[in-house]
């Protein structure tokens, strides 16, 4: 019971963002409407999927420092649950582009060339393709203990050169995503009111913890599918 | 007559020269053979070795954009405005994709030296790089632009950044 707090605390705070979100007062802005619901699902899923690279990242640098095959596959699965974060954070974004930036009257085929240019997904498809990229590097290499550094050398390598990718250059090239300087309407994650605040941070904290819990499932499975091999 | 207008001529020459930086820096790593590695793993430290390694392909893809530039204006016609700061462009460019090529090609040498990793290892990250080097060069087209200074000082930045990580994770890779 003392460990699984915070597995509890995820499931509660997952049920206020889901009942919150769905029915707590949102402001009305012009064209986003009802649709800004959505933040709470949508930015959760990149917030989550940062969060579970990162911590990736972090197990590989564990792994270099003591060559311990747990710490490796620490890392596996951490990315690999980032990767769905961030496949469910392209569907929530499809939905709330579909609603804000398709226009309604126009066949999606016509436009979707327009919308898929966008400079924030452009990084977002880096870094899943980055992920994708390191998940084939490991299943090309055969022998467990130079896999493990091989990858962790690579995830590394791409994590340092993806924050550039993600962080600044979206914000040197005109989007329509919001959280740019000049985009219309601005970046509602930053503008939004008290109201939304204290469901969004909440609603950030129960997916990133749900994101931890499945890793660290997954993370059993293959420990001890590999019990074999670890003392 | 069938010259490109000056938007398609600068997406040509870029994505030329990324497949000009994969073919040339692959060689750099997946020809050596293990008993040649061995030897160097005897004579050198992995830090120098791979200061060797980034210099050397940073000199040849140099060369390499260089010459494709040259080869671009004679057969394709010369759009160029700027041309001088074009002709720094591209070895701003050619120099960024050697450091970073080089780098994965020292993991794909591990990945059973095969150079088809390299590729699907090395596209997406350098994507972010070849979008500012496309978008500062359009720039040198048209005489209206100018060329932004703090995005060739962030490129910049990338580049130290690749040889900094280089130096940190390569010694890993060195040992088998």
């Amino acid at each position: 019971m003392h460990k699984s707090w915070w597995k509890i605390l995820s499931v509660v705070l997952l049920v206020y963002t889901f009942t919150a979100g769905l029915l707590g007062e949102v402001p009305k802005l012009p064209l986003l409407q009802e649709t800004i619901r959505n933040l709470y699902f949508h930015v959760c899923m990149w917030f989550g999927m940062m969060i579970l690279f990162t911590i990736s990242v972090v197990q590989a640098i564990r792994y270099l420092r003591s060559f311990d095959l747990k710490y490796d596959i620490y890392s596996r699965q951490y990315a690999i649950v980032g990767i769905v974060f961030g496949l469910l954070g392209y569907i929530t974004g499809g939905i709330w582009a579909s609603f804000t930036w398709a226009d309604q009257n126009k066949s999606i085929i016509g436009q979707f060339g327009s919308i898929a240019r966008d400079p924030k997904l452009i990084g977002a498809a880096i870094a899943l393709l980055i992920y994708f990229a390191y998940l084939i590097l490991r299943d090309s290499v055969q022998d467990t203990d130079k896999k493990a550094r091989v990858s962790a050398v690579y995830n590394i390598f791409a994590y340092t050169l993806l924050f550039p990718a993600i962080w600044i250059i979206p914000r040197i090239l005109p989007s329509l995503h919001p959280g740019n300087p000049g985009a219309e309407g601005g970046n509602p994650a930053m503008e939004m009111d008290m109201k939304m605040r204290v469901i969004f941070y909440p609603a950030v904290i129960g997916w990133t913890l749900l994101g931890v819990w499945i890793a660290t499932i997954k993370i059993r499975l293959a420990l001890l599918k590999e019990k074999k091999w670890l003392s | 007559m069938d010259e490109p207008e000056a938007k398609v001529w600068n997406g040509l020459f870029w994505v030329i020269q990324l497949f000009i930086c994969i073919n040339a820096v692959a060689k750099s790593f997946l020809q050596e053979s293990r008993g040649r590695m061995l030897y160097f793993y005897s004579l050198a430290s992995p830090v120098s070795f791979v200061l060797a390694k980034l210099i050397f392909n940073s000199l040849l893809m140099l060369l390499m954009s260089l010459l494709s530039l040259f080869l671009f204006i004679i057969f394709l016609g010369n759009p160029l405005d700027k041309a001088t700061q074009f002709i720094g462009l591209t070895l701003l460019g050619g120099w960024s994709l050697s450091l970073v090529f080089s780098f994965l090609a020292a993991i794909a040498a591990k990945a059973q030296q095969n150079a088809a990793i390299m590729a699907v290892l090395g596209f997406p990250i350098i994507i972010p790089q070849l979008l500012l080097l496309m978008r500062l060069s359009n720039a040198a087209f048209a005489p209206l632009l100018t060329i932004s200074s703090t995005t060739v000082l962030l490129l910049i930045t990338m580049d130290i950044l690749v040889i900094m990580l280089s130096v940190i994770l390569f010694p890993f890779l060195w040992k088998d």
